[in-house]
């Protein structure tokens, strides 16, 4: 069943220069509760795309669905991840960020604590429920935004390189818990990066984007079974195909 | 951390036991009157003096009153409005330029017409420190507004909040930094202001006007002993209310390193 289609996209902005054109007829379709990663190089409209599909940003041409409603704005049905750590709220510990969400739509205060524990514990973070982010690792307090966007319950899981300021260990583990926790809530997720290795390492398809204007250049079903094996010969030749459709050298 | 905090009061201890010989070098040298410059035993009495009697609790209590009042006006008036000029275009334009050219005033040229307006008394100290500290209280306010993190905002409206939500929940605690060090300001500014306004406003009660009539008896033991008080208390207002104030909220969620001793 397709849960958000991108029919057509296009997104234009005004630069310096006069408008330019971030992306262009963009479609891509994805199925409930599919893994799917955005790859490309810096500058390829990944995030824009991304932020277009969250409602952060609206098509200039073009539509994106998501459960065959027209998207017109952010919405409780999608939960978004940032790169960026200081993206919790420092001034609730990481119990409370995982709240918020539950308290915007209303929950009492049993329901929230009580979500908040489980998503928690979800990511291995229950010890520290009563900690604020800046006494939290960069990896932890990526873990309390996932418990946080996932909280809310939304169908669609959104994530713009949330491991990308990781140190490559922590990073590792990350990968591994995130496949966990999408094997157990099945929620359909979007996944930008531009690390090829993680996007064959958590997707089902990879889509590569080309910059100037962003177009969708490549569509690779990543066929492997979980938990992958980052050194198996399968898993390289699709690394090896990735990065042909990037142009570079593969 | 017991050992640099006790070099610190080593310090201190040594910086005014210095200071309290000098002066009293100085005191009985003989090179000005002895009525202008007494010694620290002098001083020491005439404080004694003020405490046994009760006077130097009624000076302090009036002084602190007027700056609490003055200072608790300027919070009511100058957060909202600090506030409402991070957030509306429009009112941060007609505000701003008016704040620009009243902020660098000193509040005690405004003393004379305070006086003119408002009567020797209360309402001028209180007015005047409310002059102080409105402006500080205002761009503080309205920095920490605009310097609020957009990701937090994002977060947020991805998860449903509302722009009032987004008020109360992302933009009163993310200037919450900037507030409290506009609060600081405001207190130093307007701790300048209630003494100096009390020397000439007040009637009969007040650090700052005790330190003024005892000039007519050449009281300095008087001056010196209230300046001290003066001090100290300033120091303790910081020490106690605004550096737990910070304790309690902006350090703990890291937002600012912990300075306090």
């Amino acid at each position: 069943m397709r849960h958000i289609e991108i029919a057509k996209v296009g997104y234009e902005y005004a630069g310096t220069a006069g408008p330019v054109t971030a992306l262009r007829e963009v479609t891509v379709d994805v199925a409930t509760s599919e893994f799917l990663c955005l790859v490309g190089r810096s500058g390829c409209g990944k995030t824009t795309l991304l932020n277009l599909v969250a409602g952060f940003l609206s098509p200039t041409r073009g539509e994106i669905r998501i459960s065959g409603r027209i998207v017109t704005g952010h919405g409780l049905d999608r939960g978004v991840v940032f790169q960026d750590f200081a993206q919790l709220f420092p001034w609730r510990t990481a119990q409370r960020n995982v709240e918020f969400g539950l308290e915007m739509r209303g929950a009492g205060a049993a329901e929230r604590s009580e979500t908040a524990r489980r998503f928690l514990r979800l990511v291995d973070l229950e010890r520290f429920a009563g900690a604020y982010p800046h006494e939290l690792s960069g990896g932890m307090q990526q873990r309390v935004a996932i418990a946080r966007a996932l909280a809310y319950n939304p169908a669609v899981l959104l994530m713009d390189e949330p491991f990308a300021a990781l140190d490559a260990l922590t990073r590792d583990e990350m990968q591994r818990l995130l496949v966990d926790v999408w094997a157990e809530t099945r929620k359909t997720v979007l996944y930008v990066t531009h690390n090829v290795a993680e996007a064959v390492y958590l997707a089902d398809r990879v889509i590569v984007l080309s910059p100037h204007p962003g177009t969708v250049v490549a569509d690779v079903r990543v066929a492997l079974p979980r938990p992958r094996d980052p050194l198996s010969l399968a898993f390289l030749e699709y690394q090896r195909t990735i990065v042909g459709h990037l142009g570079g050298r593969g | 951390m017991i050992r640099p905090r006790a070099r610190r009061i080593v310090g201190a201890v040594v910086a005014f036991g210095l200071t309290a010989l000098a002066w009293e070098a100085f005191a009985r040298s003989g090179s000005l009157p002895p009525a202008i410059t007494p010694p620290l035993e002098a001083i020491a009495a005439a404080l004694a003096g003020m405490i046994r009697d009760g006077t130097l609790f009624v000076h302090v209590g009036y002084t602190l009153a007027r700056i609490g009042s003055g200072l608790a006006l300027a919070a009511l008036v100058g957060v909202p409005l600090g506030m409402l000029m991070g957030r509306v275009r429009s009112i941060e334009r007609f505000v701003l330029p008016l704040v620009s050219v009243l902020s660098p005033i000193p509040s005690l040229a405004w003393v004379p017409l305070f006086i003119l307006w408002f009567g020797l008394g209360n309402t001028a100290s209180v007015a005047l420190v409310f002059y102080a500290a409105l402006f500080p209280l205002i761009l503080n306010t309205w920095t920490g507004v605009c310097a609020v993190n957009r990701l937090w905002i994002r977060a947020a409206e991805s998860m449903g909040a509302g722009s009032g939500a987004i008020f109360r929940h992302v933009v009163l605690p993310g200037a919450l930094p900037f507030v409290i060090a506009g609060l600081r300001q405001a207190f130093a500014r307007g701790w300048i202001a209630v003494v100096g306004g009390e020397m000439i406003a007040a009637t009969r009660w007040g650090l700052g006007w005790v330190i003024f009539d005892s000039k007519e008896f050449l009281n300095t033991d008087v001056m010196l002993g209230s300046l001290a008080v003066i001090g100290l208390l300033g120091l303790g207002v910081e020490r106690l209310v605004f550096a737990a104030l910070e304790r309690r909220t902006v350090e703990r969620w890291g937002l600012v390193r912990g300075t306090s001793a």
